[in-house]
């Protein structure tokens, strides 16, 4: 019984990891219909950002919380620099091609960033500065909280009803979902959908950034490839929750996280990524738009 | 007409740079420069170049000197066995020095078979490398040895009967050294209480973690590179599970403890040699490495450095540079002076030699004792 308590623990702390990740994939293909690939080579350029800001400022062996809110918000503007350099020269000049030409740029954009990753900040893995210590909050028997897993569940659920008010309970909000709806209408109506589209960019790369923050604290190795993995699970969690619903972001990735546990629990360790993307394949056949998306027909 | 000339032009420089040039030896080497276990290329990488340069800067062999080419794997099979296939047909090598990781072998070794160009690899491990034929050599000891070596520390000085294996299914080397360890633990009495994996890449590892714990071992083997080992050494404490950690040579390196911190303290690994050596051929090696290349080798670079010896100086020893002199010499390897040991190559190509238990202390390595085959 202690041990499944502790699965779940494990897993409700994995599934909040994967959903800071899979926000920024379900804003942008909320906004845009497009899946933006290189958002987790973003989150990956943020990680190395806060690792020599931290080394250059003179904070990396300094945990607390001014540390992790500095670094998060150097992270979250250098995330949002590149989010909106990547717009800018490789999307916006594809905005009016095919969906699948968009697509193959964004997996072209991603594996640069890999592999320039490799050249500019070396091939061999960094150890991430310490930003907070990590304690035990509260101890049942052999299972324990601790506040590092409460830390990224805490923002994990921040960031979704942060997104949740800010699409439907601002201007802006409003004029995102417009975009979406139809960009041409919007723009009749006044919406300049390429600042929105920007605004998109910068709030996606952001969450990476909060992300890579947060990652990097709780697993302090990070190496240019590090975003490929949780990358595709995070996007998984997102369409299984409904790819553009928030909230279903938010359940895909737990939905994940918790199954990956379970299944290195009680199956075998092997199976780990089979099942979890095997879930996938049985929710969108049963439910093709995923757990909390709504199905729409195309119009042509 | 101008872009055929200009296509000549740019074609021109190739051509020619496949000329060989008449006063050099060239040795090929490929080593994953870049990848995930980079830092095992870059070391290895050193130790062949500081044993070239030394022996450059003695005068060569037979009158030549040597230069190197050193192609990048990028820490994949494939790249590697294409490398090495460049080696052979545009710069044409003499002999190759091999890869470190033993699946990057297993792809490279059996084309530079076919060629019948010598291959010496510095740190492969694993049985099936050296399988590939009799061009294919290596300076290194092999996994069930090292497993081997950990099961018998294991019972005879850590005194355990309870052990649990945590092993990176995806890497060969990893895979051998947990089934010799199995397979010898329990010849002695001891009993394998979990057998769980996990994949090269993953960060999270609790939940493996926390299905040993159910299982109370005394200690856990867990044979994978470095990267993994520091943050599951960190996320076994943060379970509470208390128990040793034992592991093979891919734990050799700065980045175990830097990843690991605290948790990595006071574990255990097998490796090739220990830099608290006192053998005057070890204390000079160090020095050397540290001179140029301003950190102390770990035993990946003392096996490049070894490699390119025995290699070199079978080259001296063929009366001609063809692929068959410098195999017989190669194979006639007995009692060299390595670094990592005394190193004599047996009839499977592979290296006998003692191996040591290590212990790991913050960034220093403790030897902790010698076992022999």
């Amino acid at each position: 019984m202690q041990d499944f308590v502790q699965h779940l623990i494990n897993g409700v702390s994995l599934g909040s990891i994967y959903a800071l990740i899979a926000l920024g994939y379900t804003m942008v293909y909320g906004i845009l219909k497009m899946i933006n690939f290189a958002h987790s080579d973003v989150y990956m350029v943020g990680a190395f950002a806060a690792y020599y800001f931290a080394r250059w400022l003179g904070i990396e062996n300094n945990p607390g919380f001014s540390t992790l809110l500095t670094l998060i918000v150097i992270t979250m503007i250098c995330c949002s620099l590149l989010g909106l350099v990547i717009e800018r020269l490789a999307y916006r000049p594809l905005r009016n091609s095919p969906k699948l030409n968009v697509l193959i740029t964004a997996i072209g954009v991603s594996l640069f960033l890999q592999y320039s990753g490799q050249v500019v900040f070396g091939a061999d893995p960094k150890v991430f500065p310490e930003v907070m210590k990590d304690f035990v909050i509260l101890s049942i028997g052999i299972v324990e909280i601790r506040s590092f897993d409460v830390t990224v569940l805490g923002v994990g659920i921040v960031a979704m009803l942060g997104l949740q008010f800010l699409l439907f309970k601002t201007k802006i909000g409003r004029a995102m979902r417009a975009v979406s709806a139809n960009p041409m209408v919007a723009s009749l109506m006044g919406v300049n959908p390429d600042r929105i589209i920007a605004f998109t960019f910068i709030v996606g790369s952001s969450l990476a950034g909060i992300g890579s923050v947060l990652v990097g604290m709780k697993y302090p190795k990070i190496d240019p490839l590090m975003g490929m993995m949780i990358g595709m699970k995070a996007f998984v969690a997102a369409v299984l929750g409904g790819i553009g619903n928030v909230g279903g972001a938010v359940l895909g990735a737990m939905i994940m996280g918790l199954s990956e546990e379970m299944v290195v629990a009680y199956l075998s360790s092997t199976y780990r990524d089979a099942l979890a993307f095997g879930i996938l394949i049985v929710i969108l056949i049963f439910k093709p738009a995923g757990l909390l998306g709504k199905y729409s027909v195309e119009k042509v | 007409m101008k872009k055929l000339l200009l296509a000549l032009i740019l074609v021109l420089p190739l051509v020619s740079g496949c000329t060989k040039k008449e006063n050099e030896i060239v040795i090929g080497e490929y080593d994953s420069l870049t990848g995930s276990d980079a830092t095992f290329g870059l070391s290895s990488n050193k130790g062949v170049r500081l044993a070239l340069d030394e022996i450059n800067a003695a005068g060569g062999v037979k009158g030549k000197k040597i230069s190197l080419v050193t192609l990048d794997d990028q820490g994949k099979n494939e790249e590697a066995a294409s490398a090495v296939t460049r080696l052979i047909t545009q710069n044409n090598v003499v002999a190759i020095i091999g890869g470190v990781a033993s699946g990057r072998s297993k792809a490279a070794a059996p084309i530079a078979q076919s060629n019948k160009v010598p291959f010496v690899s510095p740190a492969s491990t694993n049985p099936d490398v050296t399988k590939a034929g009799d061009y294919v050599f290596r300076v290194c000891f092999i996994d069930p040895f090292q497993g081997m070596v950990m099961a018998k520390f294991a019972k005879e000085n850590l005194k355990i009967k309870k052990a649990a294996i945590l092993r990176d299914v995806k890497n060969d080397y990893s895979v051998g050294l947990a089934d010799v360890f199995a397979a010898e633990f329990k010849k002695g009495g001891g009993e394998i209480v979990a057998d769980l994996s996990y994949q090269a890449g993953d960060i999270d590892f609790k939940a493996q973690l926390t299905q040993i714990r159910s299982k109370n071992p005394e200690a856990i083997y867990v044979p994978g590179y470095y990267t993994e080992v520091g943050l599951i050494a960190q996320q076994a404490r943060q379970l509470g599970v208390k128990v040793p950690l034992m592991g093979g040579d891919g734990w050799d390196s700065d980045k175990l403890y830097e990843i690991g911190k605290e948790a990595i303290n006071g574990n255990y690994y097998s490796n090739h040699y220990t830099t608290e050596s006192t053998d005057p051929a070890v204390t000079e090696f160090i020095k050397k490495f540290k001179a140029k290349y301003n950190e102390t080798p770990d035993a990946l670079a003392a096996l490049g450095y070894d490699a390119a010896k025995i290699l070199v100086a079978a080259i001296e020893r063929a009366p001609d540079l063809s692929g068959k002199a410098i195999r017989d010499e190669l194979s006639k390897t007995k009692d060299f002076p390595g670094v990592t040991g005394k190193i004599s190559l047996n009839e499977n190509r592979d290296a006998v030699k003692s191996a040591v238990v290590i212990q790991v202390d913050g960034n220093n390595r403790k030897f902790v004792t010698t076992i022999n085959p």
